[in-house]
This record gives structure tokens, sequence and C-alpha cells, in this order.
């Protein structure tokens, strides 16, 4: 065991550090789930693109810096403490781009990676329909051939599709063998937003922010897309999709799309809350025990994630064990909010930035798989119970 | 960076791990209970040993890790320590190896002298078993066969030869504990350590006593845990295996949860004790009152999932229960951890 970070990495932290707190916009950006602040968000993602701070665990060739993955751990500890703009782009560079480098031929890696790190493609996630939710293998939207015109017709309706109405392109799994078991007939496909019969209507999530969106797709044209793929197309094997889609959902549910430095910077406000109202003499030993108690939570994510991060880098996968990390962060951050509202007593029901993260918290058992889904997953995959 | 054990820690913890199952099955443990508590629960006139895994693990050098070479040990230090203990825990080995192997031979290495040159070659050897604690009234584990005592408080650390000091013995809902009060132990033996040094050397021996203890409920918490995913995938009810059931399965899981996220805090306090970091102390509570919660909830869940079954002393699960009970209110309960944890935040 070696918790310590070498020479190079303590000085890329201090690179970071120094970047950060001299671009962080000050006073924070308005939510990017919003047209305004989306607009903001953009031109914050563009800077970062432009010192190459965007994808730092990215090759340089594709805007990144090449960055071992503890560094890019590190970059995550001090986005966060400096309390940045949330990453409009992180269904893109976290979710769709580890599928691109696994399963994307050389012209989608070359045409997509680099548009997307410079968050001039906007991409969303196509996985839920009305009728599939937890039960994704049951979507019904298509993808009929077309050999004349050499490529797919797709069909069918997505939804809660995270800020689809500000996107411009999606990447979901449409159904291409009709006869198929569930599980099998599936295509994971790209589609540019702006093509022919696509309608994306916006919708208010719980806060009421524009966040969520429909997505309709009606015949619409997506071609082959694997030599030019500048039309959108398919992204490994047809009929072939959900093997390819889990590869992205491994990485929402482990420690891509929710770094420890995250929680441990609420934690740490939350601390510091705390300590006000403590001041205050308004402390009650109960509070301070949630406290201490979601603190140490937040400590152990950070470890748990080194350990997943050991394993990773030493060739082992995490697999199914990266349902605990969904479960586990996604209850500890509401867990935090819910010991930061009672802190602020009757000041909890004001529309502050703890409510606000509340609300967005309150989501994280849900998306990504919801926490009974993830429940089953450990229980059968990592426990061994019989499925049935 | 790398949070993980080494290799050669690991081919030691698997060693451990073959060499408990062998010589420590639960029969072993049913056989060490004794007591009032023993006869009523049908166990056997055991003193809380099981000698045959103690002398075995002497063999193998788990008793001397963390004492010198030059005394007979290792010479390790904490990190390849506490997966042993783990593994301890895995087997509800009753044998006092945190105590002995553990807090006092971290003590005794730390403060030398002729108690430790007298001392440390036996410890090593597996010649003599030592029992830990406070100075005062706690009970304490393994008293009832220990052949020394390490106790202290702020003030001191005395270090009393059995035979020297009264005991008074307590039953335990553990037959295989071994606990007694000692009577007179603030001048019996020899003072280790007086004065203002004895708080930091009393303060490192609780540290080390609470993360043993911590270590021991990870084992034991991943025992019961797979003995009721082992029972609930035979065990069948309405046709099916009452694993396949829903609410079955999501009360292992959250137990495994609870587990898997105190591990990480058990490792990383012994990587903060073998390098003296400031912080060494806040890390142990961490982990004593993550460890002593998961082990509630995976004795909970392991009860409920096997239902009457597991209400028997016939049935092994309680061997494993109990013991999670007494360890979880050792050496500080969660809420003793925790409160060293709010303090260090800076909060009342
Ligand atoms: C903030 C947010 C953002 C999202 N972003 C996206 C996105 O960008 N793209 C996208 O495709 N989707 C997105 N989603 C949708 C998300 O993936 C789904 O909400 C999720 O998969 C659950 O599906 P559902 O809402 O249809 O609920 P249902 O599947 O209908 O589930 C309802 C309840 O039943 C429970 N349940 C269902 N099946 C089982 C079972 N087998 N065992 C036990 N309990 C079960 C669930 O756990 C849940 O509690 C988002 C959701 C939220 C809240």
């Amino acid at each position: 065991m070696d918790l310590t970070w070498s020479a190079s990495e303590e000085s890329f932290r201090a690179e970071c550090r120094s970047w950060l707190e001299e671009h962080v916009p000050r006073p924070g950006l308005p939510s990017g789930d919003t047209s305004e602040g989306f607009a903001l968000h953009l031109e914050w993602e563009r800077l970062l693109h432009r010192d190459r701070w965007a994808v730092v665990s990215w090759p340089e060739a594709y805007g990144g810096r090449g960055a071992s993955l503890w560094e890019w751990l590190i970059f995550e500890e001090e986005y966060y403490r400096v309390g940045a703009p949330q990453r409009v782009t992180q269904n893109g560079i976290f979710l769709l781009a580890p599928t691109i480098f696994e399963f994307g031929t050389p012209a989608q890696q070359d045409h997509y990676l680099t548009r997307m790190s410079s968050a001039e493609d906007l991409w969303c996630q196509g996985w839920s329909e009305p009728n599939a939710g937890s039960d994704l293998a049951g979507i019904t939207s298509r993808a009929a051939r077309d050999d004349a015109a050499g490529g797919w017709r797709l069909t069918g309706q997505k939804t809660w599709t995270t800020r689809g109405a500000f996107c411009t392109h999606l990447f979901g799994l449409f159904r291409t063998d009709p006869d198929a078991e569930r599980h099998r007939g599936l295509t994971y496909f790209l589609v540019p937003l702006d093509a022919e019969g696509v309608t994306v209507r916006g919708f208010g999530r719980l806060d009421g922010d524009e966040g969520f969106a429909e997505v309709f797709l009606d015949d619409v044209f997506v071609p082959d897309g694997d030599t030019d793929p500048a039309g959108g197309g398919t992204l490994g094997a047809v009929d072939q999709g959900w093997g390819v889609a889990m590869a992205t959902t491994t990485s929402e549910r482990g420690l891509t799309l929710r770094s420890p430095g995250r929680f441990r910077a609420t934690a740490g406000r939350l601390v510091d809350l705390a300590r006000e109202v403590d001041a205050s003499g308004c402390l009650s030993e109960l509070v301070a025990d949630r406290v201490a108690d979601a603190w140490i939570d937040a400590e152990a994510y950070a470890l748990f994630t080194l350990g997943d991060v050991t394993d990773i880098v030493e060739g082992r996968s995490p697999g199914a064990r990266s349902s605990y990390n969904k479960i586990f962060w996604s209850e500890l951050d509401v867990r935090l909010h819910e010991v930061a509202l009672e802190l602020l007593g009757a000041d909890a029901e004001l529309d502050g930035p703890w409510m606000k993260g509340y609300e967005f918290a309150l989501s994280g058992p849900i998306y990504a798989g919801t926490n009974e889904i993830q429940r089953n997953i450990v229980a059968e995959r990592v426990l061994g119970l019989p499925r049935k | 960076m790398r949070f993980a054990p080494t290799e050669d820690q690991v081919d030691f913890r698997d060693a451990v791990r073959a060499l408990l199952a062998d010589t420590c099955p639960p029969e072993a443990v049913r056989a060490a209970w004794g007591g009032r508590v023993g006869e009523e629960t049908g166990g056997g006139g055991g003193d809380g040993r099981v000698r045959a895994a103690w002398s075995a693990l002497a063999e193998m050098g788990v008793l001397g890790v963390l004492v010198p070479e030059s005394a007979g040990g290792l010479g390790l230090d904490d990190e390849d320590m506490v997966p042993l203990l783990v593994e301890c825990g895995r087997a509800a080995l009753p044998d006092p190896v945190t105590a002995t192997a553990y807090v006092a031979a971290a003590t005794l290495r730390d403060v030398g002298g002729e108690v430790a040159d007298g001392w440390l070659p036996r410890l090593a050897a597996g010649e003599v078993a030592v029992a830990a604690g406070p100075l005062g009234d706690a009970p304490l584990a393994g008293a009832l066969t220990a052949d020394a005592f390490l106790v202290g408080d702020d003030a001191v650390l005395r270090w009393i030869p059995a035979g020297d000091v009264e005991l008074e013995p307590l039953e335990s809902v553990d037959g295989s504990r071994g606990l007694a009060r000692l009577r007179g132990a603030a001048t019996a033996g020899t003072a280790l350590v007086e004065g203002p040094a004895a708080a930091t050397v009393s303060a490192a021996a609780a540290d080390r006593a609470a993360l043993g203890a911590a270590a021991e409920l990870v084992g034991l918490s991943e025992r019961m845990l797979a003995m009721t995913v082992a029972y609930a995938s035979e065990r069948r009810q309405f046709g099916v295996p009452i694993g396949s059931f829903q609410a079955v399965k999501h009360q292992l899981a959250d137990a495994s949860l609870a587990v898997a996220f105190a591990a990480p805090l058990v490792l990383r306090a012994a990587n903060s004790l073998a390098h003296g970091d400031p912080d060494a102390g806040l890390h142990v509570s961490m982990a004593k009152a993550k460890a002593s919660s998961a082990a509630r909830t995976a004795a909970d869940a392991s009860l409920q999932c096997h239902g009457a079954i597991g209400y028997t002393v016939e049935y092994d699960l309680h061997l494993f229960m109990k013991r999670a009970w007494a360890l979880s209110a050792q050496a500080g309960g969660p809420d003793q951890h925790r409160a060293r944890v709010r303090a260090a935040l800076g909060l009342r």
C-alpha cells in the first residue's frame, strides 16, 4: 500500500489548482439545465478545452494530456474543491467516450472525440423510453435496414433525456432485429439531432429546470457511418448493442461519472456549515453525529475508489462491483444534503444551493439504473444469490 | 499511490485463512465456550482458547509479525498484521491474537526495555498470551488464560504478569471470551511508561486495540454474510430458494455494502499507524465506528434471513454474531469513535 502522491502528481495537482483558481467563474454560473445557463457552461467548456483541461486522461491527439487515472482523480478533486461548474459535456466525455475508445472504428474515433472534448458536439443519452426504464431491454424504438441508402431508418421515442433540448447528438439503443430475444437484436446508434425526422421537446425536472427532454424519431435516416461518421452511424457490431451499452453503464455507475472529489467537496461544505451553526450555539449532538457520519462516508467512498483505480491500473476489472459505487455515492449524496437542510433549520425551504443540491441528489438513486436494480445486481452477481 | 495489499500480504492472508479454516472450524470455537453461558448453550467446558490454532499461528509467524527480527519475530508492520486479524475474525478465533500479537507486541516494541526484552521472544513464539485494555473497570477479554496484562491510561501504562493481580471472572454473552475484571491493577506489576509520555503510548495501544477489533469485525461480517448467502441459496420455501426473494437479496446487499465500505477504512488506518501519520487516531476511529455498525447490520440481516434456525445455539451463526456484538462495543463503540471524529472536525 502506498497512500502518497509522487512529486510529479503533486506538481500536476498544483498546476490544476492554480489554473482552476484563476479561471473558475465567480460567482458560479446559473444552472446548466436552463438555456441561458447552458450557453454560459459551453463557454466554460471551451475554455477548459483551450487549455487542455477538458479531458485530462485522454490522449493529446483528442485534446487531452495523456494523464493517468490517478491524475484524473487529482484533477477531479481540485475541480470540485474550487466549486467549478457542473460539466454539461459529461454524458459525452464520461459515458459515450469510453465506449468509442473501446468499440469505435478509427474513423469514428478521429471524427467524434475531438469534437466532443471541444464541446462542439454535445451528446445526450437515449436509453429510456416511456415503457422501458429499469427494464431497458424492453425498448421498442427500432431501426429498419435501408440497404439502398446504405444505412438505417429510426423510429420511436426516447424520454428523460438529460439536457436533450440543448444537445446536438444522441447515443442510444434501437431494436434492429425485432424477432430476436430481448437482449439480442439491439444496436447502438449515434444520431445527430438535426437529422430530418427528429423532434426534441424539453421539459422541467423536479427543480423546474428544463433538464429533461423527450426525443421523437420519425423515419430518421442514419448512415452506417463506420468509414464516414459525419452523419451519425452505428457503434460496435449490429445486433450487439446490449454488450456495447453495458460498457457505458459500467462507467456511469462506477467512478468516472461520480468521482470522490465531488462528495468530499460537499462533505467539506457540510462541515463548514455545521461549524457555523456550532459557533452560534445551536448544534445538537445528534446532528453533529450525522455530520461526522456523512463525512466519514465521503472518506470511505474516496478510499473505495482508490481501490477501484488500483484494480483498473493493474488490469483487474471492477465489473459488477461498480454497483456498490452507484448505491453508495447516490445515497451518500442524499444524506449529505439532508443533514445540511437539517442544519439550516427554518431556512431549509429557501430556494438556495443546499435545497437545489438536495433536489438533484434525490435523482441519484433513480438514474444510472435505480438502486433497487443495483441491489439486485449486487445480490446476484457479487454475492451469488439465485436469480430465481 | 496504490491502495491494495501487496502480493506478499495477499499470500500471507490466504495462508492464514486456510490455516484457520483447518484449525479453527466452528466446532473448535464451540468447544472453546465455557463458564455458565457455555454450559447453558451446550458448548464445551472450554476456556476461550483454540490451542491448535494458536500454535499453528505461532509456527507460521503470525504471532510475531510485529516483533523485531532480533527477538524472533518478522519485524513487519500494521499493514501486514491487520489483514491477518480480519482472518481471525472470519474464523471467530477466540484467542487473543489482537491483544497479544498486535497491541502488546507493538507497544513492547515501541517502549523497549527489560520487560520487552524478556517477553517479546516468548510472545512471538506463542508461549504467552496477553490481555490488554484500559486501566480501570472494563472487562478484559482473554483475561482468564492470560500470562500477562497490558493496561494503561493517560498517566501510566502497566505490564502485569498473571498472578500479580486478582481476577474477577465475568460471564459474556459470547462464552468464548474468557472475560474478567482486574482488581488492584493500579498498583500491580511494572510501570512501563509513566508521566506525560504514558498518554501517547496508551493512546497508541488503545488505537491498535480498536483497529484490531475493527479488522476482526470485518472478517466476522464477511463470514456471517457468506454463511447466509449459502443458506439462502439452499433453503427453499414456496418452491424456490429463499435467496431468490428480493426482500432477502436487498437485506444482504445492504449488509455487504456496509462491509465493503468499512473495509477500506480499516486498511487505511493500518497504513496510517504504520507510518505514524498524525491523523492515525482519527483514521482508527473512522474505521471502528463503521466496522462496528457494519457488523451490526450484517448480524441483523444474517439472523433475519436465516429465520428460526439462526435463532438457536445448535446452529453456528450465533458464535459469530455474539462475537460481533462483543467486539462492536469493545475498544470504543461507534458513538465514542464518532465523537472523536466530531472533535477532529471541530464540532461539539
Ligand atoms: C435526473 C434523471 C436523469 C436521467 N437522465 C437520463 C438520460 O439522460 N437518458 C436516459 O436514457 N434516461 C435517463 N433517466 C432515466 C432513468 O434511467 C430511469 O428513470 C431509470 O432507469 C428508471 O426507470 P423508470 O423511471 O422508468 O422507473 P421504473 O423502471 O418504472 O421503476 C419505478 C420503480 O420500480 C422499481 N423497480 C423496477 N423494476 C424493478 C425490479 N426488477 N426490482 C425492484 N424494483 C424495481 C424501481 O427501482 C423504481 O423504484 C434519467 C432519470 C433521472 C431521474
